[in-house]
């Protein structure tokens, strides 16, 4: 049985910003491995670069911090070389969604097992605020005197088109359904996709933790049908706005599972990946006395 | 003494390629030597595609200048290469389809005209197919037996089921039996048959053998001229063999699931071109900072940017050494003939897993396109002579009771055992920021300076088994040529044409390129009297590349960067220049 301490690092300690939502999700992948019973050596957490990043680096499992943009094809290669492993990729909105969004598009349509754990911040905090894919329209900062007019990327409906088979919208100011997202989609066989909302706390002042708490409503309670690729589409589309708010409108920002489907995986589809990974093929002694007598 | 060269050409879409190879093969079977070389341009059809194949009777190294044998599929290539066409020469053409002009060509040129189209379309086959007839005809030129072709119609199209297997035959027995009826002895070459003892084998197949053998468990290449051959040959084994080779979006994700597949535990295998390289960048850095072994094969062509995509250049050497920000270990090997690509692939993946860094295997168009006969013993006894090692892993006896492992620890020679993902006692961050033993960032100046040193010295461990240049020919000689890659290949040939004229130069080939040992470079030149530095670009990077580590000045080079390799017939001219002045 795994307990909450085994996945504790006693050496180091996260250094966000006090408040900052990454911690919500620290604490909610942990209970999510708890819950799923994972060893903690047979779990891969895989990140890119920016604060959320950094999280593998306190959490005791296996950890690959990568570059920026870059973690998903080292995750893949790692499911690949030992389908056996729990990959679960952490990043940010700028590592997902601007820099890897090629690698996130390709992931999704591969449907390999991994879960994708997007903390989305709309802003890149690291570098001191500047626009992320994800700032809404509109938006200006100290970093950005002049309003941002370029309409956000939806990340649900990006990786609704790209062929996920699970997506969801995570808050983190709601920890127990951040859990519960996070479980079904290391359970989900397929490509996972969470897109949790996690306000910065220090360089994101309009979408902060009242912002959303005033905005948020669950799929679950509308009755949503996971199943149904199109509702998935239209209530996808609710939010982020690609226009500059009318007056009175206030945003409506869903979250739970939009949609989740059963599709053969890659590791599926990959005839020499059966029950044995291919880290336990031995490799010594391989036979090529047939391929050079062929060249004759 | 035989030694031919013949040339198919035609627009591309003619199976120009697949004809060229099919010939290397009958003179492989015939017991020749044989080397050949295809030029090209980057186009599926149309453009003009021109394949030398050239095939002795005494050991042969590279394509040379002339053409014996001309198959001309379209008008273009008379025009193209009648000026390159030997006294005697033969041209096959359909007079249908190419219209020659008896006064256009010297009169010992012997004109075989064949009806190609027509006898393709009596035995059923169309178009497509007048290259196959062309072989037939060829062979008919040379040799009175059809049975060799025959034989390899059945080996080469046996998949592809019977009634293939019997048009091909047909079809080129048509070209050969009007050949042998119209012109039988009119061609001043006939081959004698010899025993077969070599295979014929591609600079890519050869790589990609090599991956296999050093038991590649994961592959991720994005298409690009001209590694794709390594691409071609690992998708028809993997299921044999038990590993995958999968197709990534980009170069940038092909790195980094190679990094990803090693990391968790299997040998892993990247390979591009200068551009895919250039995406790669960045993450061969990643490789080195998280010291996850890692092979990548680098087939140059001319840049920059798109540059010329299916023609040769040894243009990316100095971008290898250097890529990536930062100051990190890597091992660079440049294997020269076809051999060489097999068994430096085999070193290779050895290299990465013990010293637990980025291997570049540094090869051009030149030598991954081109194809060799070589004796399949020297493959037999390389392959027996190889014994994988991997390094320090651990086993999963120690990674089960070790309970305070540390990923970069620090050793006495700087290889700290590497656990993988699965076991139970090896948890660890491998990280891309600077890091501690544990793989925690750390910025502190000592750690740092500890961890780069660190680095380092698994270079510095692994010199012992860097092997030094080769060297070729008598140690006392009047000229010596440095030289590095697939240029060995028309050295070597220019060399026996001077040994005929009672020339005996020496050649020293350095193939590992980084660690470059100075001892070793300056031990091999120690005799050196004139010396000659040969690569193919126009800067002389490999020339500077010595001159940096060792202090060698050479007093002259030969350097080329039109897109085409070195011809044998150049460096004689150097050479016999050099020495009578």
């Amino acid at each position: 049985m795994t307990e909450l301490k085994d996945l504790e690092i006693t050496y180091d300690k996260p250094n966000w910003c006090p408040g900052c939502g990454d911690f919500g999700v620290w604490v909610s992948l942990k209970n999510a491995i708890v819950q799923l019973g994972l060893n903690p050596w047979e779990v891969v957490l895989v990140s890119g670069i920016g604060c959320s990043s950094k999280l593998p680096y306190w959490v005791k499992t296996y950890g690959f911090n990568g570059l920026h943009g870059r973690p998903m094809p080292v995750a893949e290669g790692i499911k690949l070389a030992n389908h056996g492993l729990t990959v679960i990729v952490i990043g940010g909105d700028g590592d997902q969604y601007g820099e890897g969004g090629n690698h996130l598009l390709h992931a999704a349509r591969r449907n390999i097992d991994l879960t994708v754990i997007v903390h989305n911040n709309q802003v890149y905090g690291l570098t001191t605020g500047q626009f992320s894919p994800t700032t809404d329209i509109g938006e200006k900062n100290k970093a950005n005197p002049n309003p941002i007019m370029e309409a956000p990327v939806n990340p649900i409906e990006f990786a609704l088109a790209a062929g996920a088979t699970y997506v969801a919208r995570g808050f983190a100011g709601d920890h127990k359904q951040e859990t519960e997202l996070i479980t079904a989609g290391i359970k989900h066989k397929g490509f996972a996709m969470i897109d949790i909302m996690q306000p910065c706390v220090t360089f994101n002042h309009k979408n902060t933790f009242s912002w959303f708490y005033e905005r948020v409503y669950t799929l679950e309670q509308e009755g949503h049908d996971i199943k149904d690729k199109i509702k998935a589409f239209q209530r996808a589309e609710e939010w982020p706005l690609r226009r500059p708010l009318s007056e009175g409108e206030k945003e409506k920002v869903a979250t739970g599972i939009f949609y989740q489907e059963d599709r053969p995986t890659w590791e599926d589809v990959t005839p020499q990946l059966g029950s044995t990974p291919l880290v336990k093929h031995t490799i010594d002694n391989r036979d090529i006395t047939l391929l050079l007598e062929e060249l004759m | 003494m035989t030694d031919i060269q013949w040339l198919i050409g035609g627009e591309a879409g003619y199976g120009i390629m697949t004809t060229g190879v099919m010939m290397s093969k009958v003179f492989t079977r015939l017991g020749l030597s044989v080397f050949d070389y295809v030029e090209y341009p980057s186009l599926i059809r149309g453009g003009h595609n021109a394949y030398y194949v050239r095939a002795s009777d005494e050991e042969i190294y590279s394509q040379r200048r002339g053409v014996d044998i001309l198959v001309a599929l379209n008008r273009e290539t008379i025009d193209k290469h009648k000026s390159e066409l030997s006294q005697n020469a033969a041209v096959i053409f359909d007079p249908t389809l190419v219209k020659v002009d008896p006064q256009e060509l010297f009169s010992t040129i012997l004109q075989v005209s064949v009806p190609l189209l027509e006898l393709a379309n009596q035995v059923g086959a169309d178009r497509l197919m007048i290259n196959t007839v062309s072989v037939g005809s060829s062979l008919a030129l040379l040799y009175s037996d059809f049975s060799v072709l025959e034989k390899i119609m059945q080996d080469v199209f046996n998949k592809k089921g019977e009634e293939v297997v019997l048009l091909n035959i047909n079809t080129s027995k048509a070209g050969f039996d009007f050949v042998q009826k119209n012109f039988q002895n009119k061609f001043f070459v006939h081959i004698e048959k010899q025993k077969q003892k070599n295979l014929l084998i591609g600079g890519a197949e050869a790589v990609a053998l090599g991956a296999i053998r050093a038991g590649v468990g994961f592959a991720a290449m994005y298409p690009m001229t001209p590694i794709n051959g390594i691409m071609t040959t690992l998708v028809a084994q993997a299921s044999k063999y038990n590993f995958v080779i999968k197709e990534p979006e980009d170069e940038i994700a092909g790195i980094n699931m190679a990094i990803g597949a090693s990391y968790a535990g299997v040998r892993s295998l990247a390979a591009t071109s200068g551009g895919g390289f250039s995406l790669m960048v960045e993450s061969l850095g990643l490789a080195a900072q998280t010291e996850v072994p890692l092979v990548l094969v680098e087939g140059m062509r001319p840049g920059p940017a798109t540059g010329m995509p299916t023609w040769t250049e040894q243009g990316d050497l100095r971008f290898v050494l250097h890529a990536a920000q930062g100051d990190f270990p890597r091992i660079i090997i440049a294997p020269g003939d076809l051999l060489e690509c097999f068994t430096y692939t085999l070193h290779a993946f050895n290299l990465a897993e013990k010293y637990q860094l980025p291997v570049i295997i540094l090869v051009d168009k030149y030598n991954m396109e081109g194809h060799s006969s070589i004796a399949i013993e020297e493959f037999k006894i390389q392959d027996s002579r190889f014994k994988i090692e991997r390094g320090k892993i651990l086993s999963d006896e120690e990674a089960g009771v070790q309970t305070d492992y540390k990923r970069y620890v620090f050793v006495e020679d700087g290889i700290s055992p590497r656990s993988l993902p699965g076991q139970k006692g090896g948890i660890a961050l491998s990280g891309s920021d600077e890091h501690d033993e544990r793989g925690l960032y750390d910025e502190e100046a000592e750690n740092r300076k500890k961890m780069v040193d660190k680095r380092f010295k698994k270079l510095e461990m692994c010199l012992p088994e860097i092997p030094g240049p080769q060297m070729y020919g008598l140690e006392d000689a009047p000229l010596t040529i440095v030289s590095f890659g697939s240029t060995k290949l028309p050295i070597l040939e220019a060399m026996k044409w001077l040994a005929k004229e009672n020339i005996f130069i020496n050649f020293v080939q350095v193939a590992y390129l980084n660690p470059l040992i100075p001892d070793q470079f300056n031990s091999a030149i120690k005799n050196a009297k004139k010396t000659l530095v040969i690569e193919n670009n126009h800067q002389g990077q490999f020339q500077g590349l010595l001159r940096e580590h060792t202090g060698f000045v050479s007093d002259d080079h030969l350097r080329k960067y039109d897109g085409r390799p070195f011809y044998p017939e150049e460096i004689v001219e150097k050479v016999k220049a050099m020495l009578s002045s």
